[in-house]
């Protein structure tokens, strides 16, 4: 009876333990176990300047996917998307890197379009933005004003 | 000058030989984890010992580790306007560093002396040579269950250390200071990556086994008598804890 | 070594015939320092087989590192230990562990395991070491706890026993697997003299009835030579005196009859 006890409070310590660690992994540190349902896409930026692999891919503000990985090509950046399953992205959606508040987090933002065509998994959103160089900016406006 | 030359030479060959040593002892101890026959009930009762034991000083810690976070946290960010931040600060220390290392910290001074006590009644008891003498291995029968228990169990619980740490930050920093609900766990889960959780189960896993391997070693190897097992004791607590937190360091650099 | 025939005074049984054979133990010159003393120097020893031999001699003479040294606990500098010709100071870990088994073993203070009851550290070796069953391990494991009389005390746990119960229960473990050859380490010390003569009663009686080769360690002079066929005196890791008891207790060696005798003055001063 005592040995049955020390098992099962033991059996119980290793679950609340497994459960902690798979809040922990896949609530916050947002571990896929089985890859989830996600569909692979492309887009090619002129800058993928401050995005980083791992932020999120947002439609009108909602999450719905993140930034896989972020390679050279051409002297381009072609940023590789994993797109929540179920969600059709038309022809002509616009990629565009964007900031979080002033100095925030990058995070790329898809507008949907009104093509008729969608892309398949693996293809290529054309139409992209590129983020907005603050400082370039700044420069060009004093730079601007000061003429 | 000659002589302190040969202080340091045979002090510097004292430490290597003891290291070699450690070395043997945890290849034996780990060796014998492959070698039958297996006995799981010896491994149940250690994680028991030292993970379920351990359960109530852990929470407890945790608790007021994630508490105290909250509050200079919060203090802190507010000069910046981003009590926003507090969600991913709280969580962030936790699962990065404190929860490994605190949660190693506490079970090395609550089961890790433990072990070592235990061991070092049973070497003066003549237990282990007694264990010798009926052609058992010690090491597989004392040592191995031990190991493995202490790698088993820390993980866990500084698991659960995380968790009831984040607790803690959400009830002061949430419910005690005002901080938006939404906020504090969304701004937790856009900052706290897979990484960040992997890194800290990594480091958790190698103080389990440091905390083990440092213990019973101190443990199987104690002087005579009572004293010797004291002294054994706090030789372990000490060196296992500076271990913890020597090898944090490099882990983190490491891993990061 | 010649063997007299030998009448057991207490128990009154007679010594079992003599065995063929060379000795079962044999210490060839051997020698061992530990903490910078020499603890052994240059011993050489037969153990008769299927008798019952007593070591004797002063605290810190080398006695328990002698006796260690007869079941490979602690290998020698120099020298052989050899168990029927086979000499276990050179065994690779595995085989000595083979080699063991032949062996059973009575520590000083019993060294019971703690966290076990007493049916658990008699049934130790057998469940680690054998294929036995469950019920054979049971069977074989009540009728050695018979054997020193503690059937009811089966349950108890190590520290819940006086000690000349723990002495009877560690001597049920080191006899559990049958060995051939049993070392005692100081059986009867810190015991009173009634349970003293029943626990020397007991390791003859089994004796008579195993016919095992045994090595005890002793201070219980003179009172074990009447237990004991050979004795051998152990001084300064020097074998000083070896023989049947009746030979030895006629020894001349003025040392011999000093230690025997327990006089203050004699070859040896100690204050």
């Amino acid at each position: 009876m005592k040995r049955l006890n020390i098992e099962t409070v033991v059996g119980l310590f290793v679950l609340l333990g497994i459960a902690c660690l798979a809040w922990l992994s896949v609530k916050l540190g947002k571990l896929e176990i089985v890859g989830g349902d996600y569909v692979p896409v492309h887009a090619e930026f002129a800058s993928a300047s401050g995005l980083k692999p791992g932020v999120s891919v947002e439609i009108a503000g909602v999450d719905v996917g993140k930034v896989e990985s972020i390679t050279l090509r051409n002297y381009k950046a072609d940023v590789l998307m994993k797109i929540r399953g179920g969600i059709d992205l038309q022809e002509d959606t616009i990629a565009s890197i964007r900031t979080r508040g002033l100095i925030g987090d990058k995070f790329v933002n898809l507008s949907p379009g009104a093509s008729d065509r969608l892309i398949p998994p693996g293809g290529k959103i054309r139409e992209t933005e590129s983020a907005v160089d603050l400082e370039a900016l700044i420069g060009e406006f004093i730079h601007g004003s000061a003429k | 000058m000659a002589a302190l030359a040969e202080t340091i030479g045979k002090r510097a060959l004292e430490a290597i030989h003891r290291m070699g040593r450690m070395t043997v002892f945890l290849y034996r101890s780990a060796a014998a984890l492959f070698i039958p026959p297996y006995r799981v009930r010896r491994i149940v009762k250690q994680v028991h010992f030292i993970g379920v034991k351990s359960l109530f000083v852990i929470v407890l810690t945790a608790a007021f580790t994630g508490m105290v976070l909250g509050l200079q946290g919060y203090y802190t960010l507010r000069k910046f306007g981003s009590e926003g931040l507090l969600g991913s600060a709280v969580a962030l220390s936790l699962i990065r560093e404190l929860g490994p290392v605190l949660s190693a910290l506490m079970v090395t001074g609550r089961a890790g002396s433990a072990l070592t006590a235990e061991i070092g009644i049973m070497r003066i008891g003549e237990q282990i040579d007694s264990l010798e003498s009926m052609g058992i291995d010690p090491v597989k029968f004392i040592v191995t269950p031990r190991l493995l228990g202490a790698v088993v169990s820390v993980p866990l619980l500084t698991a659960i250390f995380d968790v009831v740490g984040i607790l803690g930050g959400y009830l002061v920093g949430v419910k005690l200071l005002g901080v938006n609900a939404g906020v504090f766990f969304g701004q937790m889960e856009a900052s706290v990556e897979w990484k960040d959780v992997a890194n800290g189960f990594v480091k958790s896993l190698i103080f389990g086994l440091i905390i083990a391997w440092v213990c019973t070693f101190k443990g199987y190897f104690t002087g005579r008598g009572a004293e010797g097992v004291s002294q054994s004791t706090t030789s372990a607590v000490v060196l296992s804890s500076v271990l913890i937190l020597v090898s944090d360091y490099f882990l983190t650099s490491v891993l990061l | 070594m010649s063997d007299t025939s030998w009448v057991c005074e207490p128990c009154g049984l007679e010594a079992l015939p003599a065995p063929e054979g060379k000795p079962a133990i044999r210490l060839v010159d051997v020698e061992k320092t530990l903490d910078g003393k020499k603890v052994l120097d240059g011993v050489t020893l037969d153990i008769p087989r299927q008798r019952i031999t007593a070591i004797i001699g002063l605290s810190g003479a080398g006695k328990s590192v002698m006796l260690k040294h007869m079941i490979g606990l602690i290998r020698p500098e120099r020298g052989q230990v050899l168990i029927d010709g086979v000499d276990i100071s050179r065994l690779s870990r595995g085989e000595l562990y083979k080699a063991r088994r032949r062996f059973g073993m009575l520590f000083q203070g019993g060294a019971l395991f703690d966290s076990l009851t007493v049916f658990e550290n008699v049934a130790f070796p057998l469940q680690e070491k054998t294929e036995m069953g469950e019920g054979e391990i049971r069977k074989r494991v009540l009728a050695r706890l018979a054997q020193v009389g503690l059937e009811e005390a089966q349950g108890k746990f190590p520290d819940e026993l006086s000690g000349g119960m723990v002495r009877r229960v560690a001597f049920a473990r080191a006899m559990v697997t049958d060995p051939e050859i049993i070392l005692f380490d100081e059986p009867t010390t810190g015991l009173d003299p009634i349970i003293r003569n029943s626990i020397l009663n007991l390791i003859c009686h089994t004796y008579h009835q195993h016919g095992f080769t045994m090595v005890m360690i002793s201070h219980d002079i003179p009172e074990i030579f009447q237990w004991s066929h050979y004795v051998v005196v152990l001084h300064d890791g020097k074998v000083v005196e070896a023989g049947p008891t009746a030979e030895v207790v006629r020894s001349v060696n003025p040392f011999v009859q000093q230690i025997i005798r327990g006089d203050i003055t004699g070859p040896v001063h100690l204050m």
